[in-house]
C-alpha cells in the first residue's frame, strides 16, 4: 500500500469525534483530500451533478498555468536589478537566482498568512478546509512590486482573506477576487510603496551576495507610469518588444505577454478558465483603446494598451476567476467587454491612476451578479412566453 | 416617583449597550463615517449629539401634549434646529479648530436619524425626566462607538492620538508607514462593521 495513504489511514482514528487530536480534524482532512480523491460520494436524495475532476485537482491546473509568468517574473526581477545597477545582464542563472531570492519570501508570507487564517477559521467553524487560497496565495505575490515590504503584504493578505473571503462564507462565496482586494488594500493604504517613480518597481539591494547595488538617483518607471507623468508620444519599437517578452519594470508576474499567453492557453485547453471572458476583455480593451486614440485623448496605440501594465495578467488570470466572474454564457461577454472598456478608460482619462485593470475587475466583480440576473430573467421570460403560446 | 427607578435606569443604560443606536439599530452611520478620522472631532461630535438629544428629548417631552399630531415633525425639527444652532455657535466660539474640522457635520446633526428616532419613539410618549435620560443614553451610546472608531483610525492612519505622535519615530525609521486607507471613509465603514460584529458575538446568548 502507498505509504502516504497508510499514514492517513493510521491517523484517521485520532482525529475522529472524541479522538485525541480532534482539534486537527479539518487540517488532516484537508491534506488527505489534497493528496487523494476522497472515496465518499454524495448521499442519496436530490439531484447531484459531479465533474470527474474535483476542485482540488482544478486548482493544480491554475497553479501550473501561473508558473511560466512567475518564473519569468523572477528572471525579470534579476534582469531589472542588473540593468539599473549597470551589471552583467547575460548571466541567466545569476539573474534568476537573484529574482528567486527576492520573490520567494513574498510567496511564503502570502501562503503562511493566508492559509493560517483559512485553517484557523475552518477548524473554528468545523468546516472543511478549502483549497481556493492556493491560487490566491500564488497570485498575490505576482501582482505587487518586488520592493514591497513583507509586513505590508502580510497585513494586506490577512485583510483580504478575512474581509473579502471568510466574511462572505469562504471559498466560492466571495463577491470580490481576494487577490485583487489585497492589491487594492495596498494600493490605497500605502500608495507610495505601490506606485510612484522611486525605486518601487526594481529591487536595488544585494540579496545574499547576489545582484547589484543601485544608486538612489536612478529611477525606473513602468511604461504606463512614464506615459502618465512624462511627455510622451507612443512607445518605440524596443519598448514594445520588451513589453511582449516581459523585460520591463512592473509587478512581479505581470510583465511578460508570452509567459502569460502560455498559461492562458493551458487554462483554455483544460477548460478551467472561460475563453469568452478572456476574449471579450481583450476586445473591449482594444476597442476602447482605439476610440481613445481616435478621439485624440491618448498617444498610446490601441494594441499597445493590451501589452503593457497588468492588462494581460488581469484578463487571463483574474477576470476569469470562476467564482467572481459572470456565470451565464452571454453574461461573460458583457462582463469581459466592460472590464476591458473600464480598464482603458481609467488609464486614459484618470490622471491619478496610470493603471486601471485592478479597479475595472473589482467594479465588474460587483456587477457580475446583476449581469447574470438580467440574462437569467430574460431567459425565463422568453420561455414563459413560449410556453404560453402553446 | 423615584428619580432613578428601574425604568429610568433602563432608559439610560439600554442605548449604551443592548439597544445601541449604531451597533444595534444601525442609525446615524453617515456622521460616524465622516467625523471619525481623528479622535478630537469624534469626541466633540459625540458630546454635541449627546447634549442635543438630551435637551431636544426634554423639550419635546415637556410640550408633547400640546403638539398637534399632524405637524409634530415640524415642531420637532424647529426644536432640534435651534439646539443645533446653539451648539454650533458654542463650538465656533470655544473650539474653533475642531469646529472647522467638523464643518457641515454639526449642522447635519439636524438630520441625524438617532434624534428624530428618539423624539418620535420615546419623547412623544414619555415624561420629561425619562426622556432626558434616554437622550443622554443614546447620545453616549453613539459617542462611544465614535470614539472607538476615531481611536483606531487616528492611531493607524496618522500614528497620533489627539494630535500627539504615539507611534515611535524609530518604527517609522524601521520602515513602518501610516495606513492611508484608515483616513478614508471606506475604512471607517469596515471598522464600524467590526464593532457591530464584536458587539453581536459578545451579546449572542442574551438575545
Amino acid at each position: 500500500m502507498n505509504p502516504i495513504k497508510k499514514f492517513f489511514d493510521n491517523i484517521h482514528p485520532l482525529v475522529e469525534e472524541g479522538g485525541k487530536l480532534h482539534c486537527l480534524r479539518s487540517v488532516v482532512d484537508g491534506f488527505e483530500t489534497f493528496a487523494f480523491v476522497p472515496n465518499t460520494t454524495s448521499k442519496r436524495g436530490g439531484v447531484n451533478i459531479h465533474d470527474a475532476v474535483d476542485s482540488k485537482r482544478l486548482i493544480f491546473f491554475v497553479i501550473i498555468a501561473l508558473m511560466p509568468a512567475l518564473l519569468f517574473g523572477m528572471y525579470n526581477v534579476g534582469y531589472q536589478n542588473a540593468l539599473l545597477g549597470g551589471g552583467d545582464t547575460s548571466d541567466f542563472w545569476g539573474l534568476f537566482g537573484y529574482g528567486f531570492l527576492a520573490v520567494l519570501p513574498k510567496i511564503l508570507v502570502s501562503y503562511i498568512v493566508g492559509l493560517g487564517i483559512e485553517f484557523t477559521v475552518a477548524q473554528w467553524k468545523g468546516e472543511e478546509i478549502h483549497e481556493g487560497f492556493l491560487v490566491t496565495g500564488m497570485i498575490i505575490p505576482m501582482i505587487v512590486p518586488v520592493t514591497l515590504p513583507l509586513w505590508m503584504l502580510a497585513i494586506a493578505t490577512a485583510f483580504s482573506v478575512i474581509f473579502a473571503k471568510e466574511i462572505f462564507g469562504g471559498t466560492g462565496m466571495n463577491i470580490f477576487n481576494p487577490a485583487l482586494i489585497t492589491r487594492a488594500f495596498l494600493f490605497f493604504s500605502y500608495p507610495s510603496a505601490m506606485t510612484g517613480d522611486n525605486h518601487v518597481w526594481v529591487n536595488s539591494d544585494k540579496i545574499l551576495g547576489l545582484g547589484y547595488e543601485c544608486s538612489d538617483g536612478l529611477s525606473a518607471a513602468t511604461p504606463l507610469g512614464q506615459a502618465a507623468t512624462e511627455g510622451f508620444s507612443g512607445f518605440d519599437c524596443a519598448t514594445v518588444n520588451d513589453a511582449i517578452i516581459g523585460l520591463i519594470p512592473g509587478s512581479i508576474g505581470e510583465t511578460s505577454v508570452i509567459a502569460i499567453a502560455i498559461g492562458g492557453l493551458l487554462l483554455m485547453c483544460t477548460g478551467v478558465a472561460s475563453w469568452k471572458v478572456m476574449l471579450s476583455v481583450f476586445v473591449g480593451g482594444a476597442f476602447t483603446g482605439y476610440l481613445m486614440q481616435a478621439a485624440g485623448l491618448t498617444e498610446i496605440e490601441w494594441w499597445h494598451q493590451l501589452i503593457v501594465g497588468g492588462f494581460c495578467f488581469g484578463a487571463v488570470f483574474m477576470a476569469t476567476d470562476p467564482v467572481t466572474a459572470a456565470r451565464t454564457e452571454c453574461g461573460k461577454y458583457i462582463y469581459g467587454l466592460l472590464i476591458g472598456f473600464i480598464a482603458v478608460l481609467v488609464r486614459v482619462l484618470n490622471p491619478g491612476y496610470p493603471e486601471g485593470m485592478m479597479l475595472a475587475i473589482l467594479l465588474l466583480n460587483l456587477f457580475a451578479p446583476l449581469i447574470d440576473y438580467c440574462f437569467v430573467q430574460s431567459n425565463i421570460n422568453k420561455r414563459a412566453k413560449r410556453a404560453l403560446k402553446k | 416617583m423615584k428619580l432613578f427607578s428601574e425604568e429610568n435606569k433602563a432608559a439610560f443604560t439600554g442605548p449604551l449597550n443592548m439597544n445601541n443606536p449604531i451597533a444595534v439599530q444601525v442609525l446615524g452611520i453617515c456622521s460616524a463615517l465622516a467625523v471619525t478620522s481623528q479622535l478630537a472631532p469624534a469626541i466633540v461630535m459625540g458630546l454635541s449629539v449627546t447634549v442635543i438629544t438630551a435637551f431636544s428629548n426634554l423639550i419635546i417631552s415637556l410640550i408633547r401634549k400640546s403638539i398637534p399630531n399632524r405637524i409634530r415633525i415640524i415642531v420637532q425639527l424647529v426644536v432640534v434646529a435651534a439646539l443645533v444652532t446653539i451648539v454650533s455657535q458654542i463650538l465656533k466660539a470655544y473650539v474653533y479648530d475642531v469646529s472647522v474640522q467638523l464643518s457641515v457635520y454639526v449642522g447635519l446633526i439636524i438630520t441625524n436619524c438617532i434624534l428624530m428616532g428618539r423624539l418620535e419613539a420615546f419623547a412623544m410618549q414619555n415624561a420629561p425626566w425619562p426622556s432626558f435620560l434616554d437622550g443622554i443614553g443614546n447620545g453616549l451610546g453613539y459617542a462611544w462607538v465614535l470614539v472607538l472608531v476615531g481611536f483606531v483610525r487616528e492611531l493607524f492612519g496618522f500614528g497620533t492620538l489627539f494630535g500627539f505622535q504615539v507611534v515611535p519615530q524609530a518604527m517609522y525609521e524601521a520602515g513602518y508607514m501610516n495606513n492611508g486607507m484608515m483616513v478614508m471613509p471606506a475604512m471607517s465603514l469596515i471598522i464600524v462593521g467590526c464593532v457591530i460584529w464584536a458587539h453581536r458575538s459578545i451579546n449572542k446568548e442574551e438575545k
